[in-house]
């Protein structure tokens, strides 16, 4: 906006990408994720969802409007995946006002006080709900048992533990893997891949959250070289770990489809504003998230490490941007 | 300088938590409620003030080359008196601020004074000198500390008046960083105004 010469050499290829057609591309994409949760928590997720993306863009425009005195862009539509991603990485049955108190830290603390959309170091939804998760413990990880729209019920609201809490408690508990994975409230891997399981509104099924990446890869709003790197990664250090002891560490499988692993790799750590630049430098962020997601998961106290695991990243780009500067021709 | 500048000078144009950014460990570690807030903050005044005496006195006699380790001596001497009078008298104090009070030796602040003022000034300027800036030290503190506390616990000087549990960060240290650079803007806000 306050730049509109382009001062890089020649030649120059115009094209019609703009923030707000890569930022509504984004938002498509996570509308597969967006129904399962609706179908799995009804109401309750149309609650959060809801919450969540007007309180978001309702504070940037207020600190836009109000306290920078600036011009208001709440229509390039970061804001509003911010609130998405914010309500996928909670609980369904979050209180009202928690979820609007993640939303002003997100927007406000981790977004417009480093100076708004593309000068933020760190992921603004995620720092929300790290925020949310160490203020408020105990409501953040009080997991509903999903309750598809159309079934018949005879109780109206249960919890349970993650497939990844179950396992955290397991170890502690002094099981053997084979222990954990038959514990009746265990999902098995099919129930895990459509969404039946407990957990944050958004990581639930993983096939909705491919539709929606598969669907941004066909946009080129991601590129491979992130959600691979950190897949591989994550895979082959879970694959070693399960191949030296497999009666204490879960299989491969099991930890990239539990949790919020894809909804991390292909929304979360592909973040435009938050990842390298250079494909190198993509690939060494995919392999440090992937190597501490799987460390904070197998030694860490929390059961689930994507979200700390990307935002530690996020604090090393400007040193990997730095360091894996593309080669200038010519010189 | 008079003696009225001399005193005033630590709380808002040379504070020195705000303005100068000395002693951010205890500042950032000790501030988990008011209450600790202001204690951390008086016993490190006491020192201040005990100190600055004790240096402008011995100014004179202390050579130059050694001075860095005598003043610490000296210092640690009344960080001693305040670590066994808080044990002696406020145990729950005490054993709330923990490491914190013996670490009053080495907190740059009372090193700081002592170089930069008390080693060269007589004794009544070195000694207002370090009470402004030991006040302003602790009111600083007492402000980080009330902030935390009531996002927080939602109470303040252990007063709850919502029956709640808090923001749980804002007492965490994450909070302590957060809750310390809104208020430094704040001021800045406030002070480019003025």
């Amino acid at each position: 906006m306050n730049n509109l010469l382009t001062i890089s050499g020649s030649p120059h290829i115009h094209t019609t990408d703009s923030v707000r057609k890569i930022m509504y591309s984004v938002i498509f994409a996570m509308i597969p994720a967006m129904l399962v949760s609706v179908y799995f928590f009804g109401l309750d997720a149309v609650r959060i969802i809801g919450v969540s993306v007007v309180a978001c863009v309702a504070v940037e425009y207020l600190i836009q409007k109000y306290l920078l005195k600036g011009d208001v862009t709440i229509n390039d539509g970061s804001a509003v995946i911010t609130g998405v991603l914010l309500a996928f990485n909670v609980p369904a049955n979050l209180p009202t006002w928690i979820i609007i108190i993640g939303a002003i830290f997100a927007i406000a603390i981790a977004k417009m006080a480093f100076g708004g959309l593309g000068k933020n170091p760190f992921n603004p939804a995620l720092v929300g709900r790290v925020f949310l998760l160490i203020s408020f413990p105990a409501q953040m990880t009080t997991w509903p048992i999903p309750k598809p729209l159309f079934a018949k019920s005879v109780t109206d609201a249960l919890t349970g533990a993650t497939p990844l809490g179950l396992l955290k408690d397991g170890h502690l508990a002094n099981k053997t893997i084979d222990q954990i994975m038959s514990d009746p409230a265990m999902p098995d891997y099919i129930q895990q891949l459509v969404g039946f399981q407990t957990g944050s509104l958004g990581e639930m099924s993983a096939i909705a959250l491919l539709i929606g990446a598969a669907y941004m890869f066909y946009k080129k709003v991601i590129t491979w070289h992130i959600p691979v790197s950190y897949l591989l990664t994550a895979l082959l250090f879970a694959a070693i770990f399960w191949l030296i002891d497999p009666t204490y560490y879960a299989d491969p499988l099991f930890h990239l489809i539990t949790g919020g692993m894809i909804l991390g790799v292909f929304y979360m750590a592909t973040d435009m504003v938050t990842s390298p630049m250079s494909a190198k430098g993509q690939i060494i962020f995919g392999i440090g998230c992937g190597l501490l997601t799987m460390i904070i998961r197998f030694w860490g106290s929390y059961p689930e490490g994507v979200s700390f695991a990307i935002l530690i990243m996020n604090a090393f780009t400007p040193l990997i941007n730095k360091s894996f500067k593309p080669k200038r021709f010519g010189v | 300088m008079n003696q009225l500048q001399n005193l005033t000078k630590g709380f808002f144009k040379e504070n020195p938590v705000f303005v100068m950014l000395l002693g951010m460990c205890p500042t950032l570690a000790t501030t988990t409620s008011a209450n600790n807030g202001l204690g951390m903050g008086l016993a490190t005044t006491f020192v201040l003030v005990m100190a600055n005496i004790a240096i402008s006195l011995i100014k004179n006699l202390v050579p130059d080359k050694v001075r860095i380790p005598i003043y610490i001596v000296v210092v640690a001497a009344f960080v001693t008196v305040v670590d066994l009078v808080m044990a002696g008298y406020a145990p729950a104090l005490h054993s709330q601020l923990g490491i914190f009070i013996p670490l009053i030796v080495v907190n740059c602040i009372v090193l700081g004074r002592a170089e930069a003022f008390a080693s060269r000034n007589n004794i009544f300027s070195s000694m207002i000198d370090g009470l402004g800036m030991g006040l302003g030290f602790a009111m600083a503190l007492t402000i980080l500390g009330s902030v935390r506390e009531l996002i927080g616990n939602f109470s303040i000087f252990g007063y709850k008046f919502i029956q709640s549990d808090g923001i749980l960060i804002f007492i965490l240290s994450p909070g302590a960083f957060i809750a310390l650079g809104f208020l430094i803007a704040l001021i800045n806000l406030i002070t480019k105004k003025a």
